[in-house]
């Protein structure tokens, strides 16, 4: 199906994967396996990987290879595949556009700007860090405050050590592997600032990145203040309470001052939707990906998104196994096209197909919806009766908990009303760092009427 | 002496106990034979596997690791015996061995990606 149009530099592919990460290669390779061979990755870095490339340390392909690798090799493995596949993917290309009839714009030195037709497009364009202009401390702005992706980088991509007198805020994952790895090169990590009262870090990169080398874990502190003119000199420290209406303020006379040169961010990660939002695509307040169907679909029949675009995953692995659904029915959106004549396209039919097979998936919806104790469900709707997966994360800790999956009283025509139970599961205990998963069955479904609302609910 | 900690073979953090003083360390919460056989090199001989960089001759970094973990003691040894390490002219593979024995512990040091 591939063409390309020298005259407009236009190209036509079956389908296109934005972003080269594990998601995006996964994707490619779920679509090659379910015949969509087509496939274009657009990565705009000079290799596949993704993060993954700096991300030195071991901890990934547990759940899918079986054993223990490191970024690179995990990468590499699924690159490895990738390559024998033969699946096309154009390097230092950035994609400036992903248009609602299909259309992807990107540009690269080898290409020029050039455009892709295509039948399904899969968004894997992960996530960014949390910057410090997000954060607001006061204080002087000198050099010397980077976000720990960025240190991680610096180190292990080009070799350059930061700092030699750290503080780190956050206690999320990236922010102990790099206390780790600063520390192993040189650097002395005077401590690890945590705002809420548990870390959001796993508890196996708490003890082998930081007990390992006695680096203190200061929960419920914050940095109040950075000094320093050219570059960082020290920060004040301070612990924080819960005041009701205010949230975390810091409490007076516990402010402590710690003299380093760097001070690294740990704060977050925010999914990158700049191509999504300007595509129009509704996006979730809470996850700040788009909002999707099980198949992984956005709002925009044709566009799917998976891994940390979507909602910011625990492991690789996870974001990997995601972009397989999303394969999965790009693919199969792609064979339906061709069944029917309408792919590979005239320029201007993409969008009235689009809406003709909307139609026909729309025969069953359901929203799902969230309590507030559960912080988000992915996917956030349901357009067909078949088994689903339901990933959730919580928003703070629960011990004992039971999640209540139920409709919210369904009015018959006599008036009488109830809600509906469709699943309940107790747990001994919730952290929001860790995701969950629940399958609701097709038989759930069936009790669920047509576009009606399926609440996920702790008690 | 009791002993708590967190295990670290997977991302599920099981909370494991130790026991040591009797003839065999007493090991309980483990959820795997991975963790109890962590949980008794914990108390006897902790390992870790290092992971770090190596310069490539094009400037960028390598990523490497030990082929099996080293003792905890001596990460910061096998650190200094890393810096020292010069990579041959030529590509390098992943997997390539980087170092035979690295700082006497009959580890190899393997590369974790493609190079130049």
């Amino acid at each position: 199906m591939k063409s390309f149009d020298p005259e407009k530099n236009e190209y036509c592919y079956d389908a296109v994967v934005v972003g080269g990460g594990p998601a995006g290669m996964s994707a490619a390779l779920e679509l090659y396996d379910n015949g969509i061979k087509d496939v274009l990755i657009i990565e705009r870095d000079v290799k596949l990987g993704g993060i993954l490339n700096q991300c030195i340390h071991p901890g990934f392909g547990i759940e899918m290879f079986k054993e223990e690798l490191t970024g690179p090799e995990f990468s590499g493995r699924i690159e490895a595949k990738v390559r024998e596949y033969g699946i096309e993917c154009a390097l230092r290309s950035m994609v400036l556009s992903v248009d609602p009839d299909l259309t992807v714009t990107a540009t690269s030195p080898d290409r020029g700007v050039y455009t892709v037709r295509t039948g399904a497009v899969i968004l894997a364009m992960g996530c960014r860090e949390r910057p410090r202009g997000a954060l607001n401390t006061p204080g002087t702005r000198p050099a010397g405050i980077f976000t720990a992706g960025a240190a991680q980088r610096y180190v292990n991509v080009y070799g350059y050590l930061p700092g030699r007198e750290v503080v780190i805020l956050g206690s999320g994952d990236i922010g102990l592997i790099m206390a780790r790895r600063m520390t192993l090169e040189g650097a002395h990590v005077k401590a690890v600032c945590e705002i809420m009262s548990y870390s959001g870090g796993l508890a196996r990169n708490i003890e082998q990145c930081l007990n390992d080398f006695n680096i203190p874990l200061l929960l419920s502190h914050t940095v109040v203040e950075t000094h320093g003119k050219d570059r960082l000199t020290g920060v004040t420290i301070a612990e924080v309470e819960t005041v009701p209406g205010k949230g975390r303020v810091p409490v007076k006379g516990t402010e402590q001052y710690i003299p380093c040169d760097t001070l690294l961010l740990s704060v977050g990660l925010i999914p990158e939707n700049e191509l999504t939002r300007k595509c129009g695509i509704p996006l979730s307040r809470v996850t700040k990906g788009p909002e999707v169907d099980q198949h992984r679909e956005t709002e925009v029949p044709g566009i799917y998104a998976c891994g940390n675009v979507l909602h910011v995953h625990d492991l690789a692995d996870f974001a990997a196994e995601e972009a397989r659904i999303a394969g999965k029915a790009a693919a199969k959106r792609v064979k339906e096209l061709r069944a029917s004549g309408q792919w590979p396209c005239d320029s201007d039919c993409a969008e009235a197909e689009a809406e003709d097979l909307g139609n026909a998936q729309g025969r069953f919806t359901a929203k799902l919806h969230t309590d507030g104790k559960v912080r988000y469900v992915v996917p956030q709707r349901i357009s067909a009766k078949e088994d689903v997966k339901v990933y959730f994360r919580v928003s703070d800790v629960f011990n004992d908990p039971t999640l209540v999956v139920r409709c919210p009283a369904i009015e018959y025509p006599d008036g009488s009303g109830e809600p509906l139970l469709l699943f309940r599961k107790r747990y001994a205990k919730l952290i929001p760092g860790t995701m969950q998963s629940v399958t609701l069955t097709r038989e759930m479904l069936d009790r669920v009427p047509d576009s009606y609302t399926i609440e996920f609910g702790l008690v | 002496m009791k002993k708590t900690f967190t295990c670290i073979i997977c991302p599920k953090g099981c909370e494991i106990e130790t026991e040591t003083g009797g003839e065999a360390p007493v090991i309980t919460g483990y959820s795997c034979v991975r963790g109890k056989r962590y949980a008794e090199a914990e108390v006897t001989n902790p390992v870790r596997t290092l992971t770090t960089t190596v310069r490539l001759r094009s400037g960028l970094m390598l990523p490497v690791r030990t082929a099996a973990p080293v003792p905890k003691s001596m990460l910061f040894r096998c650190m200094e015996a890393v810096k020292a390490i010069e990579l041959p002219e030529g590509p390098v593979k992943a997997g390539d061995v980087v170092a035979e024995d690295l700082c006497g512990t009959g580890v190899k040091l393997v590369a974790c990606a493609d190079g130049q």
